[in-house]
């Protein structure tokens, strides 16, 4: 299992999640995102995402190893799948085993939002009359 | 002579995933303004970022032909 993967296959949730347990591990807490039907209340048909994928990789892993320092994590997984998805399916898995739950939490908590916030990732939502690329515009 | 990657939104701006720049472009700060002024659109994005060799580049890095530059427009992952 790789620890950071960007990949245009579907993301294997129980696998992810399995291969974090570990016998000093007190919490799994597991971020599953997942395709949304609606943004804004205009309906969304389906997500297209794509990916720098060296860089995206790259960047995943300066987030895991920040993550690790502020931490005590025992094992990280960050997934990240790229293409198109459809209504319900899962474009990211992080799962985070600690010791205690308060740091699993917040580890995958700073997973998420700094992978929002610097991973070339992107996203386009398809509506009926057309398509948008998710935050370009203000 | 370099070459941008495009991804994304100003993938589909400039209209090709590839884009080799002739002009005297030496810096990316430079880069990033002759983008902006020769697609006007890319200046309406909410911001613009260029990756040298797959790190966030700041204006002053100087550019070369070897290295592996790309446009990172408003990510959206997760």
């Amino acid at each position: 299992m790789e620890l950071v993967l960007v990949t245009n296959k579907p993301l294997d949730t129980q696998a992810i999640i399995k291969s974090v347990e570990s016998p000093d591990g007190g919490a799994v807490n597991v971020f599953i995102g997942t395709v949304r039907n609606a943004t804004k209340g205009k309906a969304v048909l389906k997500l297209e995402f794509e990916a720098y994928e060296p860089m995206a990789t790259k960047e995943l892993t300066k987030i895991v190893k920040r993550a690790k320092s502020k931490w005590p994590i025992l094992k990280v997984v960050v997934h990240h799948r790229t293409g198109v998805m459809q209504i319900g399916e899962v474009p990211v898995v992080i799962a985070v085993a600690t010791a205690h739950r308060g740091a699993g939490f917040e580890a995958c908590q700073f997973i998420i939002d700094t992978l929002k916030e610097t991973v070339p990732i992107w996203k386009k939502e398809f509506f009926k009359d057309g398509e948008v690329w998710v935050a370009a515009h203000p | 002579m370099i070459t941008i990657k495009l991804f994304g939104i100003t993938r589909e701006i400039v209209g090709q995933p590839i884009l080799e720049l002739a002009e005297p472009i030496d810096t990316v700060g430079q880069l990033k303004d002759f983008m902006m002024i020769t697609y006007p659109k890319i200046k309406a994005l909410n911001s613009l970022l260029i990756a040298v060799n797959s790190e966030y580049a700041q204006d002053e890095q100087l550019l070369t032909s070897t290295d592996e530059i790309a446009l990172i427009p408003p990510v959206s992952g997760g």
